[in-house]
């Protein structure tokens, strides 16, 4: 017999998303991952929008799924804190090729039942974004599309499973996977091996290899690597809006958006690589970049750059999210899920859960479940430095570490000491926002580091 | 003498901000209240490690943190209130300052603000160097904090880019925590500082300065294994093998809160832009120190602190009216920068009784011009200009604008003017 209902393999949003979702059943759920902290691949370097899923292919799962996790993330954000601004996009056209593109944008995003978008014109757009650069044609309100913070909403996910009760085992990549006799999977990792009668592969860059580990072929991952330009804080009066391209066959384009953060961000690139590891920036990624940014926000040039990032998105040769579900033998593969999958993630939980619902899962609500609150790292929200309840009941939320983006002790010492504690300096900055400024650890570097090596001492 | 019951308050515990303190008690203000977000006030010079602070202004040399002490001191014998981990977040509605410290979150109303908030190098993201994101990529102020607080280790073979005086400390302390310098890379044709720096690091610590050279990139997982050095003139590319990466110098001014506060910039010092008595154009807000450009040794940020305070303390006793902006002095490459950069109604001397003027390429001794509307205010020689490195102006000619003319041009003379 195996000793646990459900493995899930990778602890992206995805694969956190689909353990929250089963931990809220009377189920025996392990995570496994390869890193040391969840969220560390593809879901922490990406555009970080909440899609409406208004230009998906229409039919396809991405587009119905999109649309569901649009739905449940705009209810599950607010109620536990995780930063999401309902912005609203304007697409915009720059050329009359891009103008004639425009009423087949709008046929798509009906078909795929999204009837909020609607045209408008170059006057009404430059009132709303006065720092447009010049020779904008007309553009497309897309008033739902939103930014959300993406560390705080994996996090929150991973968190809520495991005070509930799932297993989070990291540093433990998947070095092979047998089927046991009987049913079920055993799953040997770097940190010992487990055994499970249901195995969901949400392992995301290495999904197909994880699949290619049980016998299948349906898909091959190839890397799609994007690189972002973050902007100084003070750039942000500069727009207002998601600013997006008129898409092509091959990529959305580049976009100019806010982030829950303060900052804006231009990009993404979109090339082709190799290696699954390759998150390096380039010369010609990134001055591709400032002459796209130059042209669509021409102010942005006399701001500082305060980071530089790239992810990996999970492409395949398909068209559409790669999910499977072999229900004899108890395996869900969920690959392939590129740049939407942020917005996805609860949509594809909740479409898991009910496939291994089908497949024989026995699914008994659990009677209690935890109550979850993140802390609230977006701007949108007073952060603790700024509500004097918070100081008052602990005088750390008044000492301001970080200065550039007025991080307290008082949330370095509880990412440090969390349900998912921050294990290196890249988890302290995704859970509290510490060394992401302007500065670059030029003030704080050293405080916070001593911080850390002070909690990993005493743990 | 001070105006109702506000106090004058200071941003910034640093040489300029104490300075300033002191002086505003000396001219008899009642109130002065300095606020640093450091757990420790002093500012740069606490974690500079070496001699040579104060000779200018405490008339004594002294290392950099009993400088940066010896200040706290000074500035709490004169009777000014110094708040360290109180960090200024923005300004209320009212114009009132919003501060938060360990005792809670206030308001904060002001006769006049100070702004010393100094400033800091850029980053390597903010310089645009492609390549991977590895542990190991540090600026001089992550450098000395990290060596002055965690001791010794900070890596093996360390990159220095950069080549004027704070990359030779940064050097420094490479070498004191251990490290061997591989080399300096700087995209100059030579090195920017002192001959006797240049011959110490060669001889001593033998490392190579790399000039007309850029960072082209930075590669390695999870630390920095090697980067790529690109030869200007060549175009040839080189890989060099080392573990730690130092970003010096390349100034930036943290004007946040005076953004934040509608404070004009100069674009040429990213700093506020200010007058002969280092007024900025929001009333009641003055500037001072490194805030107001690239960095200056302390103790000359010390003496605009103090030249700052002779400002306030007129500006309480005589209530004096807030000058109109002024004319603005703007430079024409490959100047950089001048401050102050502008003169209002209120003549009166400069910092030091003199313009720093900064350029952004070595130029051999050559001829400057003042103009304003083509009218002639001030030429002369002046000696070699060398990036990163500021010469003095005379201020003589700031009577001779006329309030009401064009923007005033510094430039360097071209033949045939």
């Amino acid at each position: 017999m195996p000793d646990r209902d459900v493995v899930i393999v990778g602890v992206g949003v995805v694969g956190a998303a689909i353990a929250r979702d089963l931990s809220r059943f009377e189920l025996r759920c392990t995570l496994v991952e390869a890193a040391p902290d969840v969220g560390t691949g593809t879901s922490k370097a990406n555009t970080a929008l909440l899609h409406t899923g208004f230009d998906a292919k229409p039919g396809t799962i991405e587009s119905r799924l999109v649309r569901r996790g649009h739905e449940l993330l705009s209810e599950y954000a607010p109620r536990t804190g995780i930063p999401l601004e309902r912005k609203g996009a304007l697409l915009v056209a720059w050329s009359d090729e891009e103008q004639s593109a425009l009423p087949g944008i709008i046929d798509r995003a009906h078909e795929n039942g999204y009837d909020a978008i609607r045209g408008v014109d170059v006057e009404e757009l430059y009132r709303r974004e006065p720092h447009l650069g010049p020779g904008a044609r007309a553009a497309l309100e897309v008033p739902d599309e939103g930014i959300v913070c993406p560390f705080t909403t994996t996090l929150a996910f991973a968190t809520e499973a495991v005070l509930a009760g799932c297993e989070l085992r990291l540093c433990a990549p998947v070095a092979a996977i047998e089927r046991l006799e009987g049913g079920g999977f055993r799953v040997d990792t770097g940190t010992g091996s487990l055994t499970a009668r249901y195995l969901v592969n949400a392992a995301g860059l290495r999904s197909d290899e994880i699949d290619r580990m049980l016998g299948y072929d349906g898909f091959m991952i190839r890397p799609r690597r994007g690189e972002l330009i973050v902007f100084d804080k003070l750039s942000r009066p500069l727009v207002d809006h998601i600013v997006l391209a008129v898409p092509t066959s091959t990529t959305k384009g580049v976009l100019v958006a806010p982030t829950v953060f303060g900052n804006l961000i231009l990009g993404p690139t979109a090339e082709d690589v190799e290696d699954k590891e390759d998150t390096s920036s380039t010369s010609g990624g990134l001055a591709y970049l400032r002459s796209e940014g130059r042209r669509i926000v021409p102010g942005l040039r006399d701001h500082e750059v305060t980071a530089i990032y790239v992810g990996l998105r999970a492409a395949t040769e398909h068209a559409d999210y790669q999910i499977t579900i072999h229900a004899p033998e108890g395996y869900v593969c969920v690959g392939g899920i590129r740049s939407t999958g942020l917005t996805a993630s609860m949509a594809i939980a909740e479409h898991v859960r009910s496939e291994l619902g089908a497949a024989g899962l026995p699914l008994r609500p659990r009677q209690k479940l935890p109550g979850l609150r993140m802390p609230n790292i977006g701007e949108a929200f007073l952060r603790p430095f700024a509500r004097p309840d918070r100081i008052a009941e602990n005088s750390d939320y008044g000492r301001v570490v970080c200065f550039c983006e007025r991080v307290t002790r008082g949330e370095i010492v509880d990412a440090l000491a969390g349900p998912i504690p921050a294990v290196d300096l890249d988890g302290l900055r995704r859970r509290t926002r510490v060394l992401m400024g302007r500065c670059q650890g030029f003030f704080c570097g050293a405080h916070v580091a001593a911080l850390l090596a002070e909690a990993r001492g005493s743990s | 003498m001070s105006v109702g019951e506000d106090p004058v308050v200071v941003v910034g515990g640093g040489p300029a901000g104490l300075a300033c303190a002191v002086e505003l008690r000396r001219r008899g203000v009642d109130e002065v209240l300095v606020l640093d977000r450091e757990a420790c006030a002093g500012g740069i010079p606490r974690h500079s490690a070496h001699q040579g602070f104060g000779l200018r202004d405490l008339h004594r040399v002294l290392a950099g943190p009993r400088y940066a002490q010896r200040y706290v001191e000074l500035a709490r014998e004169s009777g000014a209130r110094v708040q360290e981990e109180a960090m200024v977040t923005g300004w209320s509605a009212d114009g009132a300052l919003d501060v938060t410290s360990p005792e809670g979150r206030e308001t904060l109303r002001a006769s006049a603000v100070v702004l010393a908030t100094g400033c800091r190098e850029r980053p390597r993201s903010a310089r645009l160097v492609p390549g991977s994101r590895p542990e190991g990529v540090l600026t001089t102020g992550q450098l000395q904090q990290l060596v002055k607080l965690n001791g010794e280790h900070v890596g093996q073979r360390a990159v220095v880019v950069g080549a004027e005086h704070v990359s030779f400390s940064a050097v420094m302390t490479l070498v004191h925590a251990g490290a061997d310098v591989v080399g300096m890379a700087t995209e100059l044709p030579r090195h920017q500082s002192f001959a006797l720096f240049r011959a110490g690091a060669a001889l001593r610590y033998r490392v190579p300065v790399w000039t007309r050279t850029a960072l082209a990139g930075i590669h390695g997982r999870p630390r920095v294994e090697e980067v790529e050095l690109l030869d200007l003139d060549s175009g040839q590319k080189r890989r060099v093998a080392c573990d730690t990466v130092v970003f010096t110098a390349d100034w930036i001014p943290d004007h946040e809160l005076a953004v934040l506060g509608g404070l004009e910039l100069d674009s040429g010092t990213r700093g506020p832009r200010v007058d002969t008595g280092l007024r900025t154009t929001r009333p009641g807000v003055f500037a001072a120190g490194n805030l107001l450009h690239g960095a200056e040794p302390a103790d000359i940020a010390a003496l605009s602190g103090r030249h700052a305070a002779v400002s306030v303390s007129r500006r309480l006793a005589e209530s004096e009216a807030w000058p109109e902006r002024g004319v603005p002095i703007t430079c024409t490459r490959p100047l950089q920068w001048i401050a102050p950069n502008s003169v209002s109604a209120k003549i009166q001397p400069p910092p030091l009784d003199r313009f720093a003027l900064r350029s952004a390429a070595f130029v051999n001794r050559s001829r400057i011009e003042i103009r304003q509307d083509d009218r002639p205010l001030w030429s002369g020689r002046v000696a070699r200009l060398t990036p990163g490195r500021s010469r003095a102006l005379p201020a003589t000619w700031i009577t001779r604008v006329d309030q009401n003319g064009g923007p005033i041009i510094v430039a360097l003379a071209t033949p045939g003017h």
